[in-house]
């Protein structure tokens, strides 16, 4: 998905198409159709500049309607950063990401720790696995309400959680004041993430670490056409 | 009809931390202002409109909160309504 203002497409794109070798299909922000594509991904940047709230006026895109009844449907839809933030947005996800707690701009590298790994994301990882992925991101801190943050626990919605590089979930590794050091949900059904970290950013080892590739190559494994919506 | 400006402030709800209210306290005491308590920062928005009545403008413009202006899971909102009388 390309939206005015977005920022990831091409650096998504170059995995998809380069380095895992899956058909790629840029979708631009006005187009009423996903033509085919299995996954649509909603990569990060600053979407409509962001205006109003992060992801607030992303939502309005034609594009979103189809998204939103393409996920109905079960298909993979994969918010990347401001791709997390407009799913959230959209009603898509619960919660929403708000200012970092240090209200800086942070960009360095976090661990996660995955915590699900039956996901069609999350296939090539390994229970418990601690990957290294960077973020980037002013506005990254997972909120959402007490009620809907137990039933998040409850039902086993967190994928990613900010971990030490041992695997331990502690406050010194949580970069933005996320709660519960969530990085990343899923949806109920199983079939909409949004994470803050970057995986396109670390897909080979020229950029200083490929972890992120286990995830393109969970969703690619299955033989899909990835959309980057 | 008649013309109406809607002033609508947008708060983060008390449950949700908020960074910038907390260094802005930290900025008034740093100058004196020691008797600041909390600080909380939020948007201002201004909407110009014309509607059949006060009424009705009030029951557009808590629609307009409710699906844009304000996200309800981290922030509440309040406004006022005013006619503006054409001189």
């Amino acid at each position: 998905m390309v939206f005015p203002g977005t920022w990831s497409d091409r650096d998504c794109g170059w995995v998809i198409d380069q380095v895992v070798g899956a058909q790629l299909q840029y979708l631009w922000h006005k187009d009423a159709d996903l033509k085919g594509c299995d996954c649509v991904i909603l990569p990060g940047g600053f979407a409509y500049g962001d205006y109003l709230r992060t992801g607030a006026i992303a939502r309005f895109a034609p594009v979103m309607q189809e998204i939103g009844e393409f996920a109905d449907r079960g298909g993979l839809v994969w918010g990347i950063c401001n791709g997390f933030q407009i799913l959230c947005e959209a009603g898509l996800l619960p919660g929403a990401l708000i200012r970092n707690a240090s209200l800086e701009y942070r960009c360095e590298w976090t661990h996660l720790s995955v915590e699900r790994t039956d996901l069609a994301f999350t296939s090539q990882c390994v229970e418990r696995e601690v990957i290294r992925v960077p973020i980037s991101h002013g506005e990254g801190s997972y909120f959402a309400e007490p009620a809907v943050l137990s039933r998040l626990e409850q039902n086993g919605q967190v994928v990613f959680r900010y971990c030490d590089a041992g695997g331990r979930v502690v406050p010194g590794a949580n970069p933005n004041g996320s709660l519960h050091n969530i990085a990343g949900i899923i949806n109920k059904r199983g079939n909409v993430l949004g994470m803050m970290p970057h995986p396109e950013r670390c897909a080979e080892p020229e950029l200083g670490g490929a972890d992120g590739l286990k995830l393109f190559r969970s969703v690619a494994g299955r033989g899909l056409k990835v959309l980057v919506s | 009809m008649t013309r109406v400006v809607a002033r609508i402030i947008v708060t983060p709800k008390p449950v949700v931390n908020d960074p910038q209210g907390i260094t802005v306290k930290q900025g008034l005491a740093t100058l004196g202002f020691r008797e600041v308590e909390d600080v909380r920062v939020g948007k201002y928005i201004e909407v110009s409109m014309e509607a059949e009545s006060v009424h009705e403008a009030r029951e557009r413009v808590e629609a307009m909160c409710r699906q844009l202006l304000a996200n309800h899971v981290i922030e509440d909102f309040h406004f006022e309504v005013d006619q503006v009388v054409r001189r």
